[in-house]
């Protein structure tokens, strides 16, 4: 195939621990550190890989968010995309949203292949790529454990509830990546330094012209609901007692 | 005033993730068509129309719905959705799949993984691997809502069956193409709806520690097995036994983690269960922060003298 196309966010990284502001109006995002959405760079690793086992020429990663998501795009260049795109905007995307904005880029692009992340472990939604799959009127293959490309086929392994399923896919085609699907390389010096000079090209939301109106109104973001503590036991006779107690066994 | 819901199932039966999605469609309020896709699925359709509180069962019997690939099910209903409010799943790896692509269709904004509803159009959901809870409203004319099985009790069987229906699905040339599966054959409870489920993570070290020391405590309690992500990683157990953020999201009566350190994201996938059961060697685990009772130790000599203690 002639190109890949991998859609990556920015998102609060995944080994700081969420704060709730107290005002209750979202997670607090100041000052911490942000990265690539743990499951997106499993996505530019898997169109890294295709490109090197030269079933694809061109691997292009676009992201949408602020101007601090070039960091993320820099990075994905690091690991081996050729160029990035950024759709540059300050407010928060809902996946609806991302998915027509994408759409957009590959009608421009014309990718043979988008690959993106199953989920963001921000919102947790899971909807982006089904979502593009459904504007494109693309097949999709999501939650992706193993890829591979026969004469033009796509062949994808997927994770479902009870085990593994594999579907068979006419390019051009949506896949959406979980998180054995492969494990991202560490990006080199030489490689970041390479990276430093491929071209990023940023375009304002606004360009667009897409109605970016939120359909959903978030009335608040609480805390959960803390455990009340428990209690440490001595030996397992302790344990069985309590648990009888309890009325769980 | 009706709200449509797509019945997860597999082929043979009917998933209890249905029945909780029922109960979640109550609480949003409305009369409840489920919707049961597939190939010769009359049984599960049966099954499906004397859950209590559903009022009418869909049946689409076809070849081409045999295992509810995303393309076949969104166009069915998207097809049906003008006649709904609301179209609904359990957040289930089908629902998931599928609901996302209705929603596009439909230019709607999904709401993922409910946790509570509020109002027919406003819900509670996990953010930040549950480190948050939003409450959000939809402002779309129709809902699509997929719901996490966990936070709703299974509606119980009912006395007088739904009447059922069939629906039949427009032919029209899908693209992706069901290959092969590969099913994990298990004799226990399924993960997300047992009563007790026993999960061991890294510390366990090997894949025969699962079957030498948790399974003989998962057939005392006729337990599910779960696993952390360190441990499938590590090859221990196969992914499908994954609890955590991005794998199975479980809500037991009775939940024990062996050897699991208590990474937030594999905190996300159990911290609501009733009762927490922690057994590790270290004292300072996270996993004991959020454990009922905490036993610190050898697992290889605790679990083997649990099993004998319950004889």
């Amino acid at each position: 195939m002639k190109k890949i196309l991998v859609p990556i966010k920015m998102v609060l990284d995944a080994n700081v621990r969420p704060r709730v502001k107290a005002d209750g109006s979202g997670v607090d995002l100041s000052g911490m550190k942000l990265s690539i959405n743990p499951f997106c760079e499993i996505a530019i690793e898997e169109a890294v890989r295709l490109k090197e086992k030269g079933l694809a020429e061109e691997v292009v990663a676009i992201s949408i968010g602020p101007a601090k998501a070039q960091d993320i795009l820099r990075q994905a260049m690091a690991m081996g995309a050729d160029r990035a795109r950024l759709i540059e905007t300050d407010r928060p995307i809902e996946p609806l949203t991302a998915a027509k904005l994408i759409r957009i880029v590959v009608e421009e692009e014309n990718p043979d292949l988008v690959i993106l992340g199953k989920q963001a472990v921000d919102d947790d939604c899971n909807q982006t790529g089904q979502m593009l799959a459904a504007l494109l009127d693309w097949p999709q293959a999501t939650f992706a454990s193993a890829v591979a490309v026969d004469a033009g086929t796509l062949h994808v392994t997927r994770e479902v509830d009870g085990g593994h399923q594999t579907l068979a896919l006419p390019l051009p085609a949506v896949v959406t990546t979980d998180l054995r699907l492969n494990e991202p390389r560490h990006c080199s010096l030489p490689n970041i330094m390479k990276a430093r000079k491929k071209v990023l090209d940023i375009t304002p939301v606004a360009n667009c012209g897409l109605d970016m109106a939120a359909r959903l109104n978030v009335l608040g973001v609480k805390p959960p609901e803390p455990r009340k503590a428990g209690r440490r036991v001595a030996n397992v006779s302790e344990l069985v007692r309590d648990l009888r107690a309890a009325g769980v066994i | 005033m009706t709200i449509l819901l797509l019945a997860d199932h597999d082929g043979h039966t009917l998933g209890d993730a249905t029945a909780r999605a029922v109960s979640a469609a109550r609480d949003m309020g409305g009369a409840i068509h489920v919707l049961v896709a597939g190939e010769n699925v009359g049984p599960i359709a049966q099954v499906a129309a004397n859950v209590s509180g559903v009022d009418k069962v869909l049946v689409a019997d076809d070849p081409a719905l045999a295992h509810l690939l995303a393309e076949p099910v969104a166009d069915l209903l998207v097809g049906l959705s003008a006649d709904y409010v609301a179209v609904i799943a359990p957040a289930t790896s089908i629902g998931k799949d599928i609901l996302p692509r209705v929603a596009a269709r439909r230019d709607v904004m999904q709401v993922s993984d409910i946790t509570r509803v509020i109002a027919a159009d406003t819900f509670e959901r996990p953010v930040y691997a549950g480190n948050a809870i939003e409450t959000v409203q939809s402002t779309d004319v129709l809902k699509v809502v997929t719901i996490r099985s966990s936070a709703f009790d299974a509606a119980p069987q009912g006395s007088v069956a739904a009447p059922v229906e069939s629906v039949s699905l427009p032919a029209r040339a899908w693209k992706a193409r069901f290959v092969s599966e590969e099913l994990t054959k298990s004799e226990r409870p399924e993960l997300t709806s047992a009563q007790i489920v026993v999960s061991g993570g890294r510390g366990l070290g090997s894949a025969q520690a699962f079957q030498t020391v948790l399974a003989p405590l998962a057939e005392c309690w006729h337990a599910a097995i779960g696993a952390s992500r360190a441990a499938v990683d590590a090859s221990y157990a196969p992914n499908d036994l994954q609890v955590g953020q991005t794998g199975k999201i479980v809500a037991p009566e009775l939940y024990v983690a062996i050897g699991i350190s208590g990474a937030i994201q594999h905190l996300a996938g159990m911290k609501d269960s009733k009762v927490i059961v922690a057994i590790n060697k270290d004292p300072d685990a996270p996993i004991f922060q959020v454990a009922d009772f905490g036993l610190v130790g050898d697992l290889f000599t605790l679990v083997p003298e649990l099993v004998r203690a319950l004889g």
